[in-house]
């Protein structure tokens, strides 16, 4: 009779211990899962940078070159003597950083073989978005080779 | 001496019971025997890359800046370095290779049907977490490599929906691969990784023992038949050659074609020409490349394959609670498997269609060759 009575209760304390057991997993796994989250730190924003001048050897030989634009890679084309292009360099496929391509005129991503053409536009390959243009000025001073200014278009 | 040391011993750990267990212990002979050493093979180059990944960081430094450098110095200064770490190398590349050629056999003899669910559950799950060993070492050396392969594998988390931007900064330790993802990944490689394997492999391992070898239904009348091995010594003295001669093969590895070091990560600089993954790894980065760009319902082309991988992997760990066919019966899932391994060589053999040198082709032959030499050896002795 008493062994019955108790059932209830024991069922009750069972849970309370299970709840409770629960809990304290729970209250170590939080602070353990947001730790191992990286937190979100501001970066400085950049809007525009000096990517050196046009008789840059890079640009010379090879025809582009890639920039640091604050923490983003950006790639620096030169089409002809005197128009430059830039555009983001990250791949819109699965984020590597682009090349240029002078013999066949166009942006090539190695990694998996994604094209885009001079305007940044995705032509062939996995690319599913354009390259993200950046705005170009030369800034001439008289005879010397004029200096490159990349900014957020 | 040694006889009072051992009785002091066994009065203490009760060693006797465990080698009167021992001894009872059997192995089925039939054509298909051989196929019992590949798990144990795959268990010799965990147990070297163990060892080998204590001694490595012992000088290894994991910051974006000393990276490269302290790789260098282990390879170039450190006496004996250029082994270690090449050993390291080759070893994770064999143990992939011996861990999958022990899944497909498992896989195609049909290993995992009952009461052996839970061992197939668990050798999956090793595997998947010595592919996890492979990518996150692959980041350690800091070279231009390591870090592609890095942006694209943690960049392919972003195709899982809902969470797949959270998943991404958690792999990277951040919005970009960079410095901390380094330290992250090594924290992985050398104690996360390892610590879940430990429970893994513990369990596969004694799950194994548990419940004996599996004898593949078109093989019980022959292993009937015949005279069960003993397991010591006959077949752990088997075992031990195996493995003998596997560290023979490692160590000539790793003197005639010492791994490359490449170039410092430059996060700056295009993806070289004929950049691919590690070969185990080339049938998804073929599939991505075969993948055009664009959008259907606004899912990306590229997250289709990669959520197919993901699905199919699941699939494979619940193999053993889909086919429920009986005993010798469950053709499908072997037309099933065929087909899943046929892609996979194929797009493997794609990937590599620009350089596959002709000797990994011939090594290939050979290799199935001899593999079908024994296992006919085996029942021509029967007959």
């Amino acid at each position: 009779m008493e062994a019955l009575e108790s059932r209830p209760r024991r069922r009750f304390l069972n849970y309370f211990l299970g709840s409770s057991l629960g809990a304290v997993v729970v209250s170590f796994l939080y602070p353990v899962i947001r730790f191992a989250s990286p937190p979100l730190i501001p970066e400085a924003t950049t809007n525009q940078v000096e990517a050196g001048d046009t008789s840059d050897p890079l640009l010379m030989t090879k025809g582009f070159k890639i920039v640091r634009f604050g923490a983003e890679p950006v790639i620096l084309l030169k089409v002809t003597d005197t128009e430059y292009r830039a555009f983001s360099a990250t791949c819109t496929h699965l984020d590597c950083i682009v090349g240029y391509q002078k013999e066949r005129t166009r942006i090539f991503c190695n990694c998996h073989g994604g094209a885009y053409d001079l305007n940044g536009r995705n032509v062939s390959g996995p690319p599913p978005r354009p390259l993200t243009a950046y705005k170009v000025n030369l800034l001439a001073k008289g005879s010397e080779p004029a200096k490159i200014v990349v900014s957020k278009a | 001496m040694i006889a009072r040391v051992g009785k002091w011993l066994d009065d203490r750990l009760g060693l006797s019971t465990i080698v009167e267990l021992g001894s009872h212990k059997t192995v089925p002979v039939h054509r298909y025997t051989v196929f019992y050493y590949l798990g144990g093979m795959t268990l010799f180059f965990f147990l070297v890359q163990v060892c080998t990944g204590v001694l490595l960081m012992l000088y290894y430094r994991p910051s974006a800046n000393e990276a490269f450098e302290s790789v260098e110095f282990i390879m170039t200064v450190v006496p004996f370095g250029w082994l270690i770490r090449s050993i390291h190398s080759w070893s994770a590349n064999l143990m992939v290779f011996f861990a999958m050629l022990h899944l497909a056999s498992v896989y195609f003899l049909k290993a995992y049907r009952p009461p052996r669910e839970l061992t197939w559950v668990s050798g999956v799950f090793v595997l998947f977490l010595i592919l996890g060993f492979g990518f996150s070492g692959y980041l350690l050396p800091w070279n231009q490599l390591a870090f592609f392969a890095t942006k694209v594998g943690t960049d392919i988390a972003g195709a899982v929906p809902f969470i797949g931007h959270w998943m991404v900064r958690f792999l990277r330790g951040g919005d970009r691969v960079s410095g901390g993802t380094l330290s992250r990944f090594y924290g992985w490689h050398v104690a996360v990784l390892p610590a879940i394997t430990c429970v893994f492999l513990g369990a596969h391992l004694a799950l194994v023992q548990l419940k004996g070898m599996s004898v593949p239904p078109s093989c019980k009348e022959e292993a009937g038949k015949r005279q069960p091995m003993k397991f010591f010594p006959q077949f752990a003295l088997r075992d031990l050659s195996g493995w003998l001669f596997a560290l023979g093969c490692l160590a000539a590895l790793a003197a005639l074609f010492p791994w490359e070091l490449g170039e410092k990560a430059d996060l700056f600089a295009p993806a070289y020409e004929n950049i691919r993954p590690e070969w185990y790894f080339v049938f998804m980065f073929q599939t991505l490349k075969l993948v055009p760009g664009g959008e259907i319902f606004g899912l990306e082309y590229e997250a289709i394959p990669i959520l197919l991988f993901g699905a199919l992997g699941l699939l494979l760990m619940l193999v053993p609670f889909l086919d429920r066919s009986a005993p010798g019966k469950g053709k499908v899932w072997s037309i099933v498997g065929a087909v899943a391994l046929l892609f996979v060589i194929g797009m493997t053999c794609w990937g590599y269609m620009s350089l596959l040198p002709l000797y990994v082709v011939i090594l290939s032959g050979i290799l199935l060759l001899l593999l079908a030499f024994i296992t006919r050896g085996g029942r021509r002795s029967e007959n």
